[in-house]
């Protein structure tokens, strides 16, 4: 009960510096936040299909990039608005990914991280080739934010609409992965031969964590494009489908904070890095070699055998 | 009643032979035991039945419903259970979590997006029953992979039965469990209602002929023998190829 109660405190204090984090932190700090959000979210839906039904996916950027793309293309060549585009970005990543699930989902293991890896390289050279549609590997500019009756256009507005986002959209993972169709995912990720021997039509549940997880990949990716005020084919590229993986690896998969923390560390030693190295894809192995030999169950993982012995 | 039909089913792996032209009536509320030296066949038999493993020739009918095609969760909706010889748990979930899991695998209702797992209570204290009938209730907030080996499969068994099946197929299970171990595993199936089918492989002499009705002894893929206790002692090719063995 008292590490219900920590458990409890942690979060309120979380949520408390979330919220007055621009009243006091300088614009540049308020803008990287935003990104940990952001990215917090794609780590998160990526651990729908890697930590709790125990698929791993490289190739979670498609789905980011592809609502990216969305809100690019519809604002910038169809002049549509910027708020509308948005819950067109999440359409477009669900069919993406409820597309792409059938052809994954006849693999498993190292199979279907091949078949999700090839299939967003599919997307990638679309974006990167089609040059009169996305200007290819120039990217598009001019992707405005939306306005709901408020300017987005600074640095702390957006950050809270961010906030607000990435929160609801929180909430609903919190529920889902709690409800007895997020047991049943574990279920799946435990053993598929007995969740089928027990009723379960198992290719429907990770057909439906496999649209939910890229769903939820889009929102992030819709963010993205408002944050950046531009898209580019590397939103898409294999690079960025790894640095989600070890996001979710770092923090530790099966849980949800545990990405959201990993992401918020990679962004924020990928920014720092980068300001004295250009080789930041190099370190970002490094992390990986080490998390995997030393915390294989990823920082939440240490933290709880801490705790644990702390009990003891 | 015939609960299962086994009608002339053979299984190929490439050139080998694992099934040759099996045939199986069972009755309603009838126990049957597999006997058979290792590689017989047995545990193929079970796949073909369970679905795990499509028969090459042959059908298969449970009840009235031809199941030959049907998936393996297909044929757990129509009150199919098994267990699997090689213990096949949640290792990193909760018993009580497991036992819930089951009784939503078989009402086929685990596609619910919102609500508590545990805040259905009706759904709570059957799962708690269930526990307690199979003396597991001091267990069930225990992880699966911390059970003892005997725990783990007497939680198999209890899962199998969450869903009320009207056939059950066990393998072998009371492999590797203690002499005390094995006689609660027995005393388990003694108390299965007397309409529930049963289906099980068995390698031990005395649980075999305590629990069943009718034997069923198989040898390279083929079933050679099928009978109540005294005939298959007294067959001879029974006794040559696997009593004569012991």
């Amino acid at each position: 009960m008292t590490t219900r109660l920590g458990s409890i405190a942690v979060a309120v204090a979380a949520l408390g510096l979330l919220v007055a984090l621009p009243a006091f932190a300088r614009e540049y700090s308020v803008a990287l936040a935003t990104k940990m959000l952001i990215f917090a979210l794609f780590a998160m839906s990526l651990d729908l299909l890697l930590g709790y039904t125990g698929l791993a996916s490289l190739g979670h950027a498609a789905y980011f990039g592809v609502a990216a793309y969305t809100v690019a293309l519809l604002v910038v060549r169809a002049g549509v608005s910027s708020g509308l585009a948005f819950p067109a970005a999440l359409a477009a990543a669900a069919v993406t990914g409820a597309v792409f699930a059938p052809l994954a989902l006849r693999a498993r293991g190292s199979y279907f991280l091949m078949i999700t890896f090839a299939l967003s390289q599919v997307v990638w050279s679309v974006a990167f080739g089609w040059r009169t549609l996305t200007n290819g590997d120039d990217g598009m500019p001019d992707v405005v934010r939306p306005n709901f009756g408020f300017s987005l256009d600074n640095t702390a507005s957006f950050y809270y609409f961010t906030l607000a986002v990435v929160g609801v959209a929180t909430v609903v993972l919190v529920a889902i992965v709690r409800s007895p169709f997020g047991r049943a995912l574990r279920g799946i990720r435990e053993s598929e031969s007995r969740m089928q021997a027990l009723g379960f039509d198992v290719w429907r549940y990770q057909y439906v964590a496999f649209v939910l997880s890229a769903a939820f990949a889009g929102v992030a990716g819709a963010l993205y494009a408002y944050y950046n005020r531009f898209v580019g084919p590397e939103y898409l590229y294999v690079i960025q489908s790894a640095e989600a993986l070890i996001m979710v690896i770092l923090g530790g998969a099966g849980t949800l904070i545990g990405p959201a923390i990993g992401a918020g560390l990679i962004v924020f030693l990928e920014d720092f890095i980068s300001s004295l190295t250009q080789h930041w894809v190099l370190v970002l192995g490094v992390i990986y070699v080490v998390v995997t030999l030393f915390a294989p169950r990823g920082l939440i993982g240490l933290v709880n055998d801490f705790r644990r012995r702390g009990a003891k | 009643m015939t609960a299962l039909a086994v009608v002339d089913v053979s299984k190929n792996f490439g050139g080998v032979a694992a099934l040759s032209g099996v045939s199986l009536t069972i009755a309603q509320g009838e126990r049957r035991v597999l006997l058979g030296p290792n590689g017989a066949g047995k545990t193929t038999l079970f796949h073909t039945i369970s679905g795990n493993v499509a028969p090459s020739a042959g059908r298969i009918v449970l009840f009235d419903t031809d199941i030959t095609r049907l998936r393996p969760d297909r044929r757990a909706r129509l009150g199919l259970a098994r267990t699997f010889q090689i213990t096949n748990l949640f290792p990193r979930l909760t018993v009580l979590d497991s036992v819930l899991l089951a009784l939503d695998g078989a009402a086929g209702r685990g596609m619910r997006f919102l609500g508590s797992p545990a805040g259905d209570r009706d759904m709570d204290a059957q799962a708690h029953r269930l526990l307690e009938r199979w003396g597991l209730a001091e267990v069930a907030p225990r992880i699966v992979r911390t059970l003892s080996y005997g725990e783990q499969r007497q939680l198999e068994i209890a899962l199998a039965l969450a869903g009320e099946p009207r056939l059950l197929l066990l393998d072998e299970p009371t492999a590797g469990l203690s002499a005390a171990e094995t006689r609660r595993v027995v005393a388990m199936v003694h108390e299965l209602p007397r309409d529930m089918t049963i289906v099980m492989i068995e390698h031990d002499m005395d649980v075999a002929f305590e629990l069943a009705d009718r034997i069923a002894v198989m040898h390279q893929g083929r079933l050679i023998a099928e009978g109540d206790q005294a005939a298959i002692r007294a067959n001879q090719h029974v006794t040559d190829i696997y009593l004569g063995a012991e």
